[in-house]
């Protein structure tokens, strides 16, 4: 990805400022500022108190004249929300991890010990990354429900692999194809085992791939809605997402400050941690586009 | 690939049977494939099958159904709910899909020249992606509320609009509105991914048409354009993807409302299967959109392979 950062050719280095701000500058802020906006106005209307919130005429919306915390404090005191929240790390955490082994173990035996039939496993488990969640939830929902593990927290750390374990494999395969054969080769003749090979070869070597597989995975079961909203029903097991957007509005009365404090904190984690690993992140999205 | 080159280790002769089944490759590769397969085919390919028969049944939520062939579809042909939300959700792929892949070619045009902070300002590009969508479109959901809009506020203070404007509750102000918020989440995905495209176009094809003259259109034309193709096709198949089958946008800002003109496929057939309790015809509605996304796949996959072609790749 680094070989050529800047596509400026010859004597475009001689561009004037001007020239560049309304060419470059410009539109590209105009665009981060569409972008940026939503998480804005969500940070405002967090620490927001409702006399402000409701009143456009007195307040200026854009600014926070008594900033509160008492949206938060609502919504971590008398909400269920630490539950969610804990809910939403044990799943996330759970699944990434199930994803992780089983698509390590699936890409290494793809990719490298090439039994029969294993291009097609490989394609067949591709073709499983297409398949929407929203084509699968009504049968799952049957099944799950047939397996005594509705409404609890197993239903999703056991059905979320299924469209985290297409993905993850996808991209180990690509990561395990970069690993040169001699390395096993070597091993193979000093003794080594393939399960010895695995951990002590191949997974050291291919360790960027696993965390852009592990980060990408913990974020996406994290952001997960629709499995989440049709196998839990009570408040206690649900979701981030989930129970924001059932337990905090009540009829007609929608809790916004609530609502956003909700919104804000559950994005903050995901946030955080892309932040540490932006370039495993990006390596992850774009390399199981590439391919 | 390389040929695989036969591990010279099982030629050393082992005694037992069960030492030399690990030095075969296609037992070991079967037993690599254990974990992945099981939750695959129990929660993937079984669903997936299960799922094609519930649409042809009259099951309801807590109870077993009967099969009744395509009555479910039949009935579904005379519903204009489900004609509207098939309207719905072509209209909301087609003009969200474009509007993202031209804001995101020009985001990642943009990102691809010389600018200060340029890995700082991809890793904000890249956030509305990041952030939970159901979160982030809460906050939309706010800001397109009816009374505390702040963009009919904006409007009003500018003196472009006399009233609040009632983005949720027209029916075609609310398609509008959940198409932008579908792009607003969709363009980083595009504009990343097409970034990591520009990245790899070398620039000594760029030095080459400076030689030759060319201006800045044409380069874009003959060398951007056509070099992209391929990540192009990719990244607008997984787009329509996401977007064909989008729920949770939909779900949070309207619920299908106003008098379901937001409806989408996916959105109905939650309303009809789970709200409902029918769960043979949300199965149906959701067997509906098989169809379409098989096309989708299909159009990308052939656009595809006749770029490859273009660039003297094999096949």
């Amino acid at each position: 990805m680094s070989t050529a950062d800047d596509q400026t050719v010859g004597m475009d280095y001689l561009e004037s400022f001007p020239r560049k701000f309304l060419r470059v500058y410009l539109p590209l802020g105009l665009i981060m500022v569409f972008l940026l906006f939503p998480f804005y106005w969500m940070t405002v209307a967090t620490f927001k108190p409702d006399a402000e919130m409701y009143d456009y005429e007195k307040y200026n919306p854009f600014w926070i004249l008594h900033p509160t915390f008492e949206h938060i404090t609502k919504l971590f005191f008398e909400t269920d929300y630490p539950l969610w929240m804990w809910n939403t790390v044990i799943v996330s955490v759970c699944s990434t991890f199930i994803s992780l082994f089983a698509s390590v173990c699936a890409a290494y035996a793809i990719e490298r010990l090439r039994y029969k039939g294993s291009r097609y496993v490989g394609l067949a488990i591709f073709l499983g990354y297409l398949v929407p969640p929203s084509i699968l939830f009504i049968p799952l929902a049957a099944i799950v429900f047939q397996l005594g593990l509705f409404d609890g927290n197993l239903a999703l750390i056991l059905t979320y692999p299924t469209f985290l374990i297409p993905f993850c494999t996808w991209l180990l395969m690509g990561y395990f194809r970069t690993i040169p054969y001699e390395l096993e080769e070597c091993a193979l003749i000093d003794g080594a085992t393939r399960l010895q090979i695995l951990t002590k070869i191949t997974l050291p070597l291919s360790l960027p791939g696993v965390i852009s597989a592990g980060i990408f995975a913990f974020t996406l079961s994290w952001n997960e809605f629709i499995y989440a909203l049709t196998f839990i029903s009570s408040s206690e097991n649900k979701t981030i997402p989930v129970g924001a957007i059932t337990e905090l509005v009540n009829g007609d009365v929608y809790h916004w400050g609530a609502l956003m404090a909700a919104a804000l904190t559950g994005s903050v984690p995901v946030v955080i941690l892309y932040s540490f690993f932006v370039e495993y992140y990006v390596s992850a999205m774009t390399g199981a586009v590439k391919e | 690939m390389a040929v695989m080159a036969e591990p010279v280790a099982a030629q050393i002769k082992r005694s037992s049977l069960w030492s030399r089944a690990f030095e075969s490759r296609n037992f070991l590769g079967a037993m690599f494939m254990v974990p992945a397969i099981a939750i695959l085919i129990l929660f993937l390919a079984y669903p997936l099958v299960l799922g094609l028969w519930l649409g042809m049944t009259d099951t309801k939520i807590g109870g077993v159904g009967r099969f009744i062939g395509f009555k479910n579809f039949v009935s579904l042909s005379r519903d204009s709910v489900f004609w509207l939300s098939v309207f719905n959700t072509i209209f909301y792929t087609v003009a969200a899909s474009i509007v993202k892949f031209a804001i995101g070619l020009y985001l990642a045009l943009l990102l691809n020249e010389r600018l200060p902070f340029k890995s700082m300002i991809r890793a904000i590009v890249l956030l509305p992606f990041v952030v939970p969508t159901v979160l982030s479109a809460i906050a939309f959901w706010w800001i397109y509320d009816s009374q505390f809009s702040i963009i009919s506020w904006v409007l009003i203070k500018a003196g472009l609009i006399s009233h609040y404007i009632d983005f949720l509750g027209d029916p075609w102000n609310a398609r509008w509105s959940v198409v932008v918020a579908n792009i607003w989440r969709g363009v980083p995905f595009v504009a990343i991914t097409l970034l990591a495209g520009l990245q790899t176009i070398s620039p000594s094809l760029y030095e080459a048409a400076n030689l030759d003259g060319a201006t800045n259109l044409q380069r874009f034309r003959h060398i951007t354009l056509p070099m992209l193709s391929p990540i192009i096709a990719v990244v607008m198949t997984f787009s329509v993807l996401m977007t064909f089958t989008d729920f949770q946008l939909i779900y949070t800002i309207t619920r299908g409302g106003p008098i379901n003109a937001t409806h989408l496929m996916a959105t109905l057939s939650f309303q009809r299967a789970i709200t409902g309790g029918n769960l043979g015809e949300g199965a149906a509605i959701s067997n509906a959109m098989i169809p379409f996304l098989v096309a989708a796949i299909l159009l990308s996959f052939f656009g595809l392979q006749r770029s490859r072609w273009q660039q003297g790749g094999r096949d």
